[in-house]
């Protein structure tokens, strides 16, 4: 049986009692997308600003579980100033990391989080840095939607600007 | 209020618990604590008995075969039908205990028969801020075919209904719809007082048993309810069938439900004849074993007594209340009313500023099993600035050791979150 030390790393805890980019950017003139977790009542708001190539600045709003408000963190920290191909790369590594496994128990799959199958092979989780330390969560299939929670916002929120034709 | 803290008529929790096999089941390590009855109630041995029973020896359709299974099968499961209908004191169990799915589908069948033939446009309906989502969304889908408007009876800071503005609220409204017990804060609400208020204003009573038909005394003829919905599976029955009882006066007329075979008395190339109560809304093979469950878990309840039931339920959600308190102080907040008299064995809580999800992971550790998230009860999560609570519930077969190891469980977790 999994530990709750799996689940609950000393990072997750340290981003979840002090959260990085915490509140909301005005909006307009940054995006503002919400995500729900209708399994928990756990909201997000997440709201950030693309100049140029780069996701220039990002804020966390909304309140959830350790694991929800941490995942969103480490996101926030990860993906600040990177371009907006990085970000979509970074956001399937992360997915994949929560779906390979998630793929091998049962009962997963249906709720289309698992990786894209044109695209097999495992995420670079070297890659990932801190946001490794979310690897546990698959082990707690019921939480693996806190910890995508705030990167399926984001996602939604960069289709939202790219119909926005602001994206490159 | 009446002193509630005596053991009344105290029930041999540790003779009934050897009846629910799951509760010998251990996890983790750690003997089960099963504090979630109020999303579903454990089985005892009797009811499982009685569903293998029927399946090894009578299964067949009901109201088809002549032979002698299906005639046997048929008598079963109308005597299940009359159990209920005894249970609820419903005066002709035949005509007015319907079979459903389970309490939502037992709330929508009222808005989509009685509701569809009775509002429109500049119709009202009144509901409450702590109804579970099944007795708002059923409403809500209905408003938005049929356009009229839903008004709220508001909850106060205790978690009961203030009923200030009843009166005002009640005026000109077809219909109230009420749950009989909050599923997030206990609370026991006056039905009966309610809906004599609503009658006089000329409205049909919707009442929401989910969660009291399983753990009080309930009397259909003194509730005061028109429509009375609720589930097998939180009263120690199967999943997969629930009750809707209606007063035959106002059934009868009703359009048919569902459509297909069981609810039809003639079907032509031109049209249908549909079929007498109850069978009208209950289309398609029925859930028979489910049903014969339900019967089996009925007379359970009324063995053991619901009176004993409510007595032991309010004396050990008065300890757990007390214990909560005397361990936690101020870092526990207990959601809904104080006295424990005035509600049913539900305790929903803030702990710290421990997320519920995180709070019940770790409880979880310790064999401990609590619900934590919104209940599907939005709009009073809102009420209270809330997004989540953690919900500890308990039934007959919870005794103070229950109590015990969630208060253990909570101070490990308060040490895990520092
Ligand atoms: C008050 C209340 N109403 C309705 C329901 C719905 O019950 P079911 O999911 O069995 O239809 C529940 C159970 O979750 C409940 O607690």
């Amino acid at each position: 049986m999994a530990g709750l030390e799996d689940l609950y790393r000393e990072i997750i805890l340290d981003h979840y009692r002090s959260p990085r980019n915490r509140g909301e950017l005005a909006s307009p003139p940054a995006y503002r997308v919400e995500g729900f977790n209708p399994l928990c009542g756990d909201e997000i708001v997440v709201t950030f600003e693309i100049e140029g190539e780069a996701v220039s600045d990002i804020k966390i709003g909304g309140s959830g579980c350790s694991i929800s408000q941490s995942s969103a963190s480490l996101m926030s920290a990860a993906v600040k100033g990177k371009t907006v191909p990085e970000v979509r790369d970074l956001i399937h590594t992360f997915k994949g990391m929560m779906s390979i496994h998630e793929s091998t128990l049962p009962g997963a799959g249906e709720d289309g989080e698992a990786a894209d199958p044109a695209e097999p092979g495992p995420p670079d989780i070297e890659e990932l840095g801190e946001l490794a330390a979310l690897q546990g969560v698959v082990k707690f299939p019921v939480r693996i939607k806190c910890a995508t929670l705030g990167w399926n916002t984001l996602a939604q929120g960069l289709d939202e600007a790219d119909a926005a034709g602001s994206a490159p | 209020m009446a002193n509630v803290t005596g053991p009344a008529e105290a029930l041999d929790v540790t003779l009934l618990r050897k009846d629910f096999p799951l509760l010998s089941r251990e996890v983790g390590g750690h003997p089960i604590v099963y504090l979630d009855s109020a999303a579903s109630a454990q089985r005892p041995r009797q009811v499982l008995d009685a569903m293998r029973e029927y399946d090894e020896t009578t299964h067949a359709n009901v109201h088809r075969g002549v032979y002698r299974i299906a005639e046997e099968a048929t008598r079963r499961f109308e005597a299940a039908r009359e159990a209920v209908g005894r249970f609820i004191g419903a005066p002709t169990p035949s005509r007015e205990v319907l079979f459903s799915k389970n309490a939502t589908e037992g709330l929508n069948l009222v808005a989509r028969t009685w509701g569809r033939t009775h509002l429109g446009p500049g119709d009202a309906i009144l509901l409450t801020e702590m109804e579970h989502h099944a007795n708002i969304v059923p409403w809500q889908m209905l408003a938005e075919e049929r356009g009229f408007t839903i008004r709220w009876i508001p909850v106060t800071d205790d978690g009961l209904l203030d009923l200030d503005q009843l009166d005002r609220l009640v005026d000109g409204v077809k219909l109230v719809g009420i749950t009989c017990m909050s599923n997030v804060l206990g609370t026991l609400n006056p039905v009966s007082e309610i809906a004599r208020v609503a009658h006089a204003a000329g409205a049909v009573v919707v009442a929401d048993g989910a969660q009291s038909v399983p753990h009080l005394p309930t009397d259909v003829s003194t509730l005061g309810c028109d429509f009375l919905a609720f589930s097998a599976h939180k009263m120690l029955g199967p999943t997969g069938i629930g009750v809707l009882w209606g007063k035959e006066e106002l059934l009868e007329p009703l359009p048919p439900f569902l459509g297909g075979g069981e609810m039809i008395l003639d079907v032509r190339k031109d049209g249908f004849t549909p079929n007498d109560l109850p069978w009208r809304f209950e289309a398609g093979t029925p859930p028979i074993t489910e049903a014969i469950g339900l019967g089996a878990a009925v007379d359970y309840l009324e063995g053991v007594g619901m009176e004993a039931v409510r007595s032991h339920e309010i004396a050990l959600t008065a300890y757990a209340m007390e214990t909560l308190r005397e361990r936690f102080g101020d870092d526990l907040r207990l959601f809904g009313p104080p006295d424990p008299s005035d509600r049913g064995g539900v305790l929903s809580f803030a702990f710290r500023d421990v997320h519920p999800h995180d709070l019940s992971q770790i409880l979880d550790q310790y064999g401990v099993c609590i619900r934590a998230g919104h209940h599907c009860a939005k709009p009073l999560m809102r009420r209270f600035g809330v997004n989540a609570t953690a919900r500890a519930s308990v039934a007959l077969y919870n005794d103070e050791s229950d109590v015990d190891a969630l208060a253990d469980a909570l101070a490990a977790a308060g040490a895990f979150f520092g």
